[in-house]
């Protein structure tokens, strides 16, 4: 294993560019990133990438390796090897700011445009609000509330490739986690938010997010239970009111 | 209504259509292979639908979740491929249109067998 060198090509440039060959020594329980670091703190210093905790934590170190968005700090290079030759691309669907760095700010926009963040009702004088671990909303919150935000998901998606104003399956998950939090008080504003063209109802359920996703989280489920939701507020109603 | 409050019962619309169209696709299979048993001629076809008003009623079922399914799916591709274009409403109601219309025309045919 060790002494073959890894032929590995990297993008270089924004979004015009090319891949450039670079040659790594293979070591044992190589990760993707530790390719990349080895190219960058022995290769060449001006390959610019993203990273932060290594331990598949912070979802900052996200990249398309052999054509598949993949987490590189979790990823070994033994399970993806094809040959003796790795192919590290920036991640799809988001703009290239340089080489291996993405400019995210659009992907971190649209969980805020899905009404992704928390708002209760209660101050610090309050007493805690009790969540029940075993009810239902909590069990659906859980199948989705490990997130990492690394892009994984949202550069997988088709639906983001040629619709480019939908949400996504990274908002809308985190949004289906808020949906079943009992304290939130934003429900009506959050499925007005997810409705529509640009939200739930644009999924076509082909499960890119779900197959690649690191945390193993399955967005595709958190969106048919939103397009179930919400579809049912607009006809029926909901214990929030109709929408 | 908004649009996006209209997307959404779109998309209720056609879910529940598409729970029609499943049974109904699923019995209309079975009536073709009892049908072409003994061979298939239009006066076998009309010998057993003519005057059949529970025949009548369930191909019109069928043609009435035809109209609500098909045209709202239509119109979704055409808005993803040609966003620009404008073309889905207008083709979504052509499509609707010809489905109730030629379906509607279809049932009453075998219905009376023609007779109006």
């Amino acid at each position: 294993m060790a002494n073959i060198d890894l032929k590995v090509r990297v993008w270089r440039g924004s979004q015009e560019g090319e891949f450039v060959e670079y040659l790594v020594p293979r070591n044992p329980n190589q990760t993707v990133l530790d390719v990349v670091t080895y190219i960058q703190r022995k290769l060449d210093p001006t390959l610019s990438y993203r990273f932060a905790c290594r331990v598949g934590m912070c979802g900052s170190c996200a990249m398309t390796v052999n054509g598949v968005a993949r987490w590189t700090c979790r990823t070994h290079v033994s399970q993806i090897l094809q040959g003796d030759s790795l192919e590290i691309a920036p991640l799809n669907n988001l703009p290239v700011i340089k080489d291996l760095a993405t400019d995210m700010r659009e992907f971190f926009n649209k969980w805020k445009g899905a009404v992704g963040f928390f708002k209760g009702s209660q101050t610090r004088h309050d007493d805690f609000a009790k969540v029940i671990p075993d009810s239902a909303e909590r069990q659906l919150a859980n199948a989705g509330i490990e997130c990492i935000g690394c892009g994984v998901c949202y550069a997988s998606c088709e639906v983001v490739e040629s619709r480019p104003n939908y949400l996504g399956p990274a908002a809308l998950n985190r949004a289906w986690t808020l949906t079943n939090d009992v304290r939130d008080v934003q429900q009506l504003a959050r499925m007005q938010a997810v409705a529509g063209d640009a939200g739930c109802h644009a999924c076509h359920t082909q499960g890119s997010c779900t197959e690649r996703c690191p945390k193993a989280i399955e967005p595709t489920a958190s969106i048919a239970g939103l397009k179930k939701l919400v579809a049912r507020a607009a006809v029926k109603g909901s214990k929030w009111g109709k929408l | 209504m908004s649009a996006t409050v209209m997307q959404a019962k779109l998309w209720y619309a056609q879910r529940i259509s598409a729970m029609i169209l499943g049974i109904c696709v699923a019995i209309h299979l079975l009536i073709i292979f009892y049908a072409i048993r003994g061979g298939l001629s239009a006066q076998e076809i009309l010998g057993r639908t003519q005057g059949n008003i529970g025949f009548a009623i369930f191909y019109e079922v069928f043609v009435l979740a035809c109209f609500v399914h098909a045209p709202i799916g239509l119109a979704n591709i055409l808005q993803e491929t040609f966003p620009k274009s404008g073309l889905a409403k207008p083709s979504s109601w052509i499509l609707a249109s010809l489905i109730l219309f030629l379906g509607t025309a279809a049932v009453v045919g075998v219905f009376t067998g023609g007779q109006i």
